[in-house]
């Protein structure tokens, strides 16, 4: 809810200042002071402030069981459509990711766990099909790279930072005889 | 360790210009998906048949000893329309077995279709709610399969399938040449 601050400057700051008649105040509640107007813009704010990204999910494939429903919006999250490669099925309206939720939903009725509903679909359409990679031999660079890069980065920064440390700072060298001739007749400007 | 440190920068844009340069070079598809399906015995088919009056299509057709294509089609799919006249070749002149599936495509929609194109396939199925198009890892049409006469999926085009992908596989494979 990166926006709802914004939106709230946006839209609400305005109609606060307008309110007074000339008087700079806040918008405050209780509502009914505020006036009918503002009740409005407030209502659309609210509505603005709760919109979902629009899901593919349709009304149709909707399971009557909640909790089973809940669920399967969980796994087509972590589900990746074959068709559009980077949404998940749930977002995506191609015809085969409506097919997949609808096996999904068919899985989960059947009384399968979420593993299980995973497990049918890598059958078919293999890791890819995951949009959170499993941990194997063949990822192992994509799980580890980064934090290994991260440890050997802060090791040569450490190494740098001690070295540094123990290396003794030499005392400058006194002046010679030249130049302290020459500091002498610049102090005495 | 200093000079190392200077040639680091250099060292890495190599790294990056040789992985650059076997990505453009060998053919490879970041966008492929890829098949699970090659290699492992046929998935389930179990479809009414498409042409009125014939038997369903079941497992059985697939393990006749024989090489058979599988091909996925759509009346609404315009490149099976290109890649249509591929299959009555292949049928015509090297007569081969090509099994055709309708997915997602009314009975009175892909018969039209098939009559005005003609029709290839020795036996026609109808996936109308693309269930079996899901157990075959299907991802939109076309798609083909190429199935070895012991029913091992050998080849998965996702695609229309082309004039290269005939003579360099396709043909090869009817012959018994391609494992």
């Amino acid at each position: 809810m990166i926006g709802a601050r914004r939106l709230f400057f946006m839209f609400l700051s305005p109609l606060g200042e307008r309110l007074g008649e000339g008087v700079r105040r806040p918008l405050t509640l209780p509502l009914p002071l505020a006036g009918e107007r503002s009740l409005k813009a407030l209502c659309c704010v609210l509505l603005l402030l709760f919109t979902l990204p629009a899901l593919a999910v349709e009304p149709s494939e909707i399971l009557p069981d909640p909790a089973l429903e809940t669920r399967a919006r969980e796994i087509g999250r972590a589900l990746r459509c074959v068709v559009c490669q980077n949404q998940s099925i749930d977002d995506s309206s191609a015809e085969v990711a409506r097919d997949m939720r609808r096996a999904v939903r068919e899985r989960l009725t059947a009384g399968d766990s979420d593993g299980d509903v995973f497990a049918y679909m890598v059958a078919r359409y293999g890791d890819y099909v995951l949009l959170k990679p499993p941990f194997k031999a063949g990822t192992l660079i994509l799980w580890l790279g980064a934090p290994f890069l991260l440890l050997v980065a802060g090791a040569a920064l450490l190494l740098a930072a001690r070295r540094r440390r123990h290396t003794p700072i030499a005392a400058p060298k006194p002046l010679d005889e030249e130049e302290r001739r020459r500091l002498d007749a610049l102090l005495k400007g | 360790m200093r000079r190392l440190l200077f040639i680091l920068p250099l060292l890495t844009l190599a790294l990056m210009a040789g992985f650059f340069a076997w990505s453009l070079t060998s053919g490879r598809d970041p966008a492929s998906i890829g098949s699970v399906v090659v290699g492992r015995p046929a998935p389930k088919l179990d479809l009414p048949a498409l042409r009125p009056g014939e038997p369903p299509l079941t497992d059985a057709d697939l393990r006749t000893g024989k090489p058979v294509i599988v091909n996925f089609f759509a009346s609404w799919c315009t490149p099976c329309l290109a890649e249509h006249p591929l299959f009555t070749r292949l049928r015509e002149r090297e007569g081969a077995t090509i099994v055709g599936i309708a997915w997602k495509n009314k009975r009175d929609d892909a018969l039209p279709w098939l009559k005005r194109l003609g029709d290839p396939f020795k036996l026609a199925g109808l996936d109308l709610d693309g269930k079996t198009g899901l157990d075959w890892g299907l991802s939109g049409v076309p798609e083909t399969y190429l199935i070895d006469g012991t029913g091992i999926v050998r080849r998965h085009y996702r695609g229309p399938i082309t004039e290269r992908d005939l003579n360099e596989t396709i043909l090869p494979f009817l012959k018994g040449a391609v494992k």
